[in-house]
């Protein structure tokens, strides 16, 4: 039973080729898995495991490493809000208390605070699956992730890629 | 603090001079700081650092100043230079270590009281040696909840961890089960199994003695006892032939622990979790422990004078009816070489019969392993090519696995696979080339073992057992004799039982007299020391059971031997068991062959006897005694000389000791090696011992178990007996008296029985053992009774599909034999046309299919439906 | 010769920068760049031929990375091994220290330059794969030089026999995925092969032993970024930008407290006064700067202090003078109205979140320096709290509070996180002992 579609299999075998040693794909292979799958499933843990022939437990190691990995199911949306020092003394704080508060009943959108995410000339910056919004304030905030659930605006997947 | 300068020599020196902490010596170049330091006798601390595993300078604990060099390097990744002069006590260094410690308690519960590790934990040595006082964390402590199985043997405590990562690369390192791994980071990382796959490794229980801190704990062990009422003993494992060094602990009279020791020519600091955890058996409630003799109908218990008068009474008896033939000694592979020893003299000196085998159907011939050119284990490390020509070395003798692992990934020692199926070191061959059971090894084989040998020096070495009872010994006897015709080899046996080349070169071996003799070569000798040797050569196990099935053997005794359930032709052992007159059994329980026994008389067993042991390699260690027997058991040696005695001749033996002594003075391969020699080699003796002088470390000082293997404590390791340093006894001492019968060599030839083709759809079948088997040890030790994998038939995808079922179905396997139904699974490991089955006697076992008296075994494997 | 912008007194000096702020719509398309030169350079360096004589360039320019460490990169590839081969050049994009945003924006704007950089530099040290580490967040850099690299295949500018020349290059893409420490060169190979991003202990280094135990060079963006204008201009003549051994120009990102943060393109040398008053347009509303972190958030402090405003943009020069770095070229400024204890904290929390855990001083380290801050600055403050920090940031990086300091850890994160316990403590110890005191009356 395969956890990567047909399309993204191909795709998967095309990654393995980019390198000498299988293990690199692990990361580019779970955020494929999530491109698919919104989340990063313990079946698709297994089954990068099998592709890269390497235990599913050194799968999990690597991939709880890294906090684009998300090993809970969580929002289509991922709203990222950067609170480090230079969004810190321009809002950053109050912006993700706002949006906390406001979507804390959608499950369908994830917030969460995250460290500086180099806009720090855009200060304060928030990202919504990784696409950039810059000098946002909480009202501004709100719309835009408004926008994006209504489809005004066109989300990336929870790992960043453009949806064809 | 000042720098000595290397002094000045003509020759130019190949070692480096350092200096650590003001006391200077000579270290080999390269040499990682931390150990050569500590192997003159200055302890760096650590925690992370492990001698037998790469340095991963996580811990930080060992940093120290080195002069002329800026900040402060590990030394557990500092290699020594010439003129180095390094400080691991100095003020700066001392600063650093206390913070080092300072940092690993903040978040550590300090629940030493209700801690396994209590009393024996690095980290508390070390904060008491080196750390901080009173704590000035006042924050929240990083909780998680407490410990969690990572399998059904070890258990983690994360808030005890200290991220060492000890247990993560030894799985993935030394085991190559890389089940566990860490998981998330920074503070919050973790060592972790993935979800519902537990840490199922043949060694997980290393993890739990290496980790420095009580995080990881074995559930056998969890609150057993405090290291403070443990008493040690250094020993031997003998639950298979590697017979790896341990210290086994126990408290009041119970066994209750068995911890590795590091044994540079054996295991390395390594134990498999069977010989680890199956201590239990010693103490089971179904070991017998009284005499019993039968009666009519049923057996009762009697006292040991009567016991032993019933069993000399059959012998004799069956001896003036029929003749000594009509009396065989099965087993024997369990006990010590002194139990072998005295065994053999009651059998072959006493008794006067040659129907003697310590093996059961399920080893080799005695001919070609008391006879092959052997190697040690070490010459696996210098091999020119390592020949592996059975599946099952990580079941069979696991540590022996470990070692053949590090030999080929750590020291590039290229392996040829010519086992039938895939196995767990297949993966790191050089060359695989899947040999079908009874056919010969063939000549492009040989070619490739040449060609991977190509520019290394060293013998190839194969390594030789019976991986597949269901082919005959005579096929394996064969491919020997091939490879030995074609290449310099050594052999390197894998038989697993216990003791059994203690046994066979004790002479419990048809045709075979003690110290690698034969009856016809050492006849005069023998009957010099025992006054009388059998007449001519007997019956191996197979020929004693077809004997005793067709009324031609009347006794049987049975030295911790269950043909009915190791056998691997359970139809012939059954048949026998239920023919003779009367059986005579030395065993601590009750089995199947065992249940019409005549005279049952209980024995000791590990642990509770001291002698020598001697291991797949040849070398002579000792087990120690470290509780009082159960009931009345009685050292099988002892039991012997009893019977002796009632046959009417005194062997004059009163302790092991002399008996050990007088196999150094009566059997040639073991000249020189006395109680007293045994005792004092620190890594015991390989025998002969004329041939391995230049080996032998005399011990110096009582060897301390954890600082060894550097999971331990520093600075007051456990202790075990320490015996006083000897001398190295010269040549002459130790060669055989000149009189003596020379060592049997095997003439390198063998009958290469013409295995019948196969036809198309018949899948030949390969029977192998599962490390935890439905064996005693194992039935006996529920821990590990969980562990049985349930029997299967694993065939190749291609076959299955051919037969028409589904993996996980049932089918029905056909052989000469008879019928029964089993699980399939698929499995590529597995060739097409071969059929894969663990070993087993019960009613759906391997041991109903088999037919010893072929050489293979076909199966015709049909689906249900 | 390089154009000069002229904004207020201080100007500009755009040479990596210049076409991405020249052609703002189409800067990082294949068109939009080879209507403004991309890959002429290329061109003729293959055409040449000589691939000594780009390191020789390069030695001349005096480049020293842009990553941070400020390591001499001729001399870097230099350390390659002779003849082992395959070899590897990975470029560092996972650009993570707080408030620089210099190689995201040559990333998303001209991809093109660092393709062209790529394989100039692989041409010079003999690679033929190399490999692009981008910041896992970075999904429009990501995609955009994606499409470069595509686009430049397309044309022959990059894959087999380059050009004609009988160089093959190839050049990968490998995308992080949310973790700071592989920004480190050792820990982003780990990453690289699939490991937890954890850094490796050296030696052996990366020249010797990198990516998959094979020789490689780890450079930054904007390091390969400017490697095709030294070629363009030479290095002799590049080196006549700058001052001492801080040649050419680097791109400042300044952000906070001032009226236009952005990244500027300076001539090294410059004041940091010119640079936050001249061209970042000066603190907003006219206030005073309380303090700033001149390299990125890894960085000890600076103040408003004329001595500090009117010190040069020269790496060397304000290392030994006040023991700070330029490091990754960001300069976060914070007005009076700034806790300098929150902004310690909110710096020791990020350390903390980014530890990678391998080793005990940081792991455990950070995440006690960060509880501490956090009660300090939470009104939860004793007066002994910033004693103990600065003790257990000695057991961390021992001398930092009297550099040069030295480190118990592997990798320089674990410092890192003490750098701004010792600002506090070098500027604003009063103060904050006092508030400590205050805040301990309160509570009692
Ligand atoms: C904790 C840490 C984070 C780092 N992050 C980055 C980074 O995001 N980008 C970068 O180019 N270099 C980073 N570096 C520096 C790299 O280790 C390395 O020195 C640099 O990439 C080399 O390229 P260069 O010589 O061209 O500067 C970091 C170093 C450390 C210790
Ligand atoms: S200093 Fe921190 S980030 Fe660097 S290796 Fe140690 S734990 Fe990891
Ligand atoms: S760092 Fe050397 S022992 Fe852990």
């Amino acid at each position: 039973m395969s956890f990567f579609d047909e399309k993204n299999l191909a795709n998967a075998k095309e990654i393995l080729a980019r390198y000498p040693r299988a293990k690199s794909a692990i990361l580019p292979l779970a955020h494929l898995a999530q491109d698919q799958n919104g989340w990063l499933s313990p079946e698709a843990m297994e089954q990068i495991a099998e592709l890269t022939g390497e235990t599913a437990a050194n799968v999990l190691g690597t991939c709880s490493f890294y906090t684009m990995l998300k090993r809970r199911p969580c929002g289509k949306l991922v709203v990222s809000v950067c609170t480090n020092v230079t969004c810190l003394v321009t809002g950053g704080p109050e912006v993700l208390d706002h949006l906390e508060e406001r979507f804390a009943s959608e499950p369908e959108v994830t917030v969460e605070e995250v460290e500086c995410l180099a806009a720090c000339d855009g200060a304060p910056a928030l990202q919504v699956n990784y696409e950039f919004h810059e000098r946002v304030s909480p009202s501004s905030a709100v719309e835009i992730v408004e926008g994006y659930k209504s489809g005004a605006r066109k989300a990336r997947t929870v790992s960043g890629a453009t949806v064809a | 603090m000042t720098t000595t300068e290397p002094e000045a020599t003509e020759v130019p020196k190949t070692t480096v001079t350092v200096t650590v902490d003001g006391v200077t010596f000579e270290a080999e170049p390269g040499e990682l700081l931390i150990k050569a330091a500590q192997e003159h006798g200055i302890y760096i601390p650590r925690f992370c650092w492990h001698e037998r595993m790469e340095p991963v300078g996580m811990c930080r604990m060992c940093l120290v100043e080195i002069e002329g060099g800026r900040g402060y390097p590990p030394a557990c990744t500092t290699p020594v230079t010439d003129g180095m002069v390094a400080h691991s006590r100095s003020d700066a260094v001392k600063q650093i270590q206390d913070g080092m410690l300072e940092f690993l308690l903040i978040n550590h519960p300090l629940d030493c009281p209700v801690c396994d590790r209590g009393g024996e934990c690095p980290l508390q040595d070390q904060t008491l040696a080196f750390g901080p006082g009173e704590s000035r964390f006042v924050e929240e402590k990083r909780h998680f909840p407490k410990p969690i199985p990572l399998s059904e043997l070890v258990l983690l405590d994360r808030e005890r961890c200290i991220q060492c990562a000890r247990c993560i690369r030894f799985a993935d390192e030394i085991a190559g089960d890389a089940l566990i791994d860490f998981i998330d980071r920074g503070e919050r990382m973790q060592v972790l199994n993935f979800e519902e796959q537990p840490f199922d490794s043949y060694f997980s229980g290393n993890t739990v003695q290496i980790c420095p801190v009580g995080a990881l704990t074995a559930s056998q062990y969890r609150f057993r006892a405090r290291p403070w009422d443990l008493s040690t003993v250094e020993t031997s494992c003998t639950t298979c032939s590697v017979q790896c060094r341990g210290a086994v602990q126990s408290s009041s009279n119970r066994l209750v622990r068995l911890l590795a020791v590091d044994s540079e020519p054996v295991n390395h600091g390594w134990l498999c979790d069977k010989g680890r955890y199956g201590l239990e058996w010693v103490h089971s409630g179904n070991r017998l422990l009284e005499p019993q003799i039968r009666d009519g109908g049923a057996r009762r218990e009697v006292s040991w004078p009567d016991a032993l008068d019933r069993a000399a009474d059959v012998i004799e008896k069956a001896k003036e009816l029929h003749g000594a033939g009509s009396i065989a000694v099965l087993g024997g592979a369990r006990g010590t070489n002194e139990d072998a020893y005295v065994w053999s003299a009651l059998a072959k000196g006493v008794i006067g019969t040659d129907h003697v085998d310590a093996q059961l159907g399920d080893g080799l011939p005695a001919d070609f392993v008391l006879g092959m050119k052997r190697a040690e284990i070490a010459d696996l490390d210098r091999a020119s090519a390592i020949v592996v020509l059975d599946q099952d070395l990580r079941d069979a003798v696991p540590v022996l696995f470990l070692r053949i692992r590090r030999a080929i990934l750590e020291l590039g020692v290229p392996l040829v696979d010519l086992a039938p199926v895939a196995h767990g070191l297949s993966a790191h061959a050089a060359v695989v080339a899947r040999r079908v059971p009874g056919e010969p090894v063939g000549a492009s084989v040989h070619d490739e073992i040449t060609r991977v040998g190509e520019g290394r020096a060293g013998p190839v070495v194969v390594v030789i057992g019976r991986g597949n009872v269901a082919a005959s010994a005579d096929s394996v006897v064969g491919a020997a004799a091939e490879l030995a015709g074609v290449h310099d080899v050594l052999f390197l046996s894998a038989l697993r039982r216990g003791n059994v080349h203690g046994a066979l070169d004790a002479g419990l071996a048809p045709g075979f007299l003690p110290g690698r003799t034969t009856l016809d070569a050492a006849r005069a000798w023998f009957t010099d020391w025992w006054g009388a040797v059998p007449a001519e050569t007997g019956l191996d196990a197979g020929g004693i059971l077809r004997a005793a099935a067709d009324g031609k053997i009347r006794v049987l005794v049975l030295l911790g031997a269950d043909p009915v359930s190791d056998f691997p032709d359970a139809t012939i052992a059954r048949r026998a068991i239920d023919a003779v007159d009367t059986i005579i059994t030395v065993d601590g329980f009750e089995s199947e062959s065992t249940q019409r026994a005549g005279v049952f008389l209980p024995c000791t067993m590990w642990g509770e006897k001291a002698g020598t042991v001697t291991n797949l390699e040849g070398r002579v260690q000792r087990v120690g005694r470290k509780v009082a027997p159960e009931g009345t058991a009685m050292d099988d040696w002892r039991i012997a000389a009893e019977l002796a005695l009632r046959l009417g001749s005194d062997l004059d033996l009163a302790t092991v000791d002399e008996v050990t002594d007088q196999i150094a003075r009566v059997a040639p391969a073991f000249a020189g090696v006395t109680s007293g020699m045994v005792k004092n080699a620190r890594d015991g003796v390989v025998v002969p011992l004329s041939a391995h002088l230049d080996e032998i470390v005399i011990r110096t000082r009582d060897l301390s178990i954890m600082a060894d293997d550097g999971s331990g404590t520093s600075w007051d390791p456990i202790k075990v007996e320490g015996e006083p340093p000897a001398q190295v006894p010269d040549a002459s001492s130790v060669s055989a008296h000149v009189d003596a019968p020379a060592l049997h060599e095997w003439d390198g030839r063998a009958l290469h029985p013409e295995a019948p083709a196969r036809d198309a759809y018949a899948l030949r079948l390969v029977v192998g053992r599962a490390l935890y088997d439905d064996g005693r040890l194992v039935s006996e030790t529920p821990l590990l009774q969980r562990l049985v994998r349930d029997l299967q038939l694993r065939i190749h995808p291609s076959d299955l599909a051919r037969i028409g079922v589904d993996s996980g179905g049932q089918v029905k396997v056909t052989s000469t034999r008879g019928s029964q139904i089993v699980a399939v699974r698929s499995d590529a490991g597995v060739p097409a046309g071969i059929a894969c089955m663990d070993f087993s006697a019960d009613a759906l076992g391997a041991a109903l299919l088999v037919d010893s008296g072929q050489p293979v075994v076909d199966l015709r494997v049909e689906s249900l439906r | 010769m390089p154009e000069v912008s002229v904004e207020s007194g201080a100007a500009e000096t755009r040479i990596v920068t210049k076409r991405l702020r020249d052609r703002p719509d189409d800067s990082w398309s294949i068109d939009g760049a080879l209507a403004s030169g991309a890959y002429d350079v290329l061109r003729a360096v293959l055409a040449k031929g000589d691939a000594a004589d780009v390191q020789e360039q390069v030695k001349l320019s005096g480049l020293r990375g842009r990553g941070g460490a400020g390591f001499p990169t001729a001399q870097k590839w230099s350390f390659l091994p002779p003849d082992s081969f395959p070899r590897y050049l990975v470029v560092n994009a996972d650009e993570g220290e707080p408030s620089t945003f210099k190689d995201r924006m040559l990333l998303e704007r001209d991809p093109h330059q660092l393709v062209e950089g790529i394989a100039i530099a692989s041409y010079s040290v003999r690679c033929n794969l190399a490999y692009v580490y981008v910041r896992g967040e970075f999904a429009l850099g990501y995609e955009r030089l994606t499409r470069a690299i595509a686009d430049a295949q397309a044309l022959g500018l990059l894959g087999r026999d380059i050009l004609g020349s009988g160089f093959d290059c190839d050049i990968v893409l490998h995308r992080g995925a949310g973790a700071y420490i592989c920004g480190e060169e050792t820990a982003l190979l780990e990453s690289l092969e699939g490991e937890r991003g954890m850094p490796r202990i050296r030696p052996p280094f990366p020249a010797i032993e990198g990516l998959y135990a094979k020789p490689t060079v780890v450079n930054n963006v904007e390091t390969l970024s400017t490697v095709p204008h030294i070629m363009q201009m030479g290095g002799a003549e590049y080196a006549k930008l700058g001052v001492n051994r801080s040649t050419g120009t680097r791109i400042f990102s300044v952000s906070g407290h001032v009226n236009q943060p952005g990244n500027y393109e300076v001539e090294l040398g410059m004041t940091f006064r010119d640079l936050l008053y001249g061209l970042a347009g000066g603190v907003r509303e006219n206030r005073k700067i309380k303090f700033f972190i001149p390299g990125g958030a890894s960085s000890q402090w600076l103040t408003g202090s004329d001595e500090h405003l009117d010190a040069p943009l020269d790496m060397d020069y304000v290392q030994q003078t006040f023991g700070v770095m330029l490091g990754s070229g960001a300069v976060m400024v914070f007005d009076e109205t700034v806790d300098p204890v929150l902004v310690a904290w909110r710096l020791a929390k990020f350390f903390a979140h980014e530890s990678c855990g391998k080793c005990t001083p940081c792991r455990e380290g950070t995440g006690w320096i960060e509880k501490v801050l956090y009660r300090m600055s939470h009104g939860l403050g004793r007066p002994e709290d910033l004693d103990l920090l600065v003790d257990v940031g000695g057991n961390i990086s021992p001398g930092v509070v009297n550099a040069p300091f030295v480190q118990t850890t592997i990798c320089p994160l674990g410092p890192s996180a003490v750098s701004c316990i010792a600002s506090l403590n070098k500027f604003f110890r009063d103060e904050v002992l006092e508030r400590l005191r205050d805040d301990a009356g309160v509570r009692a």
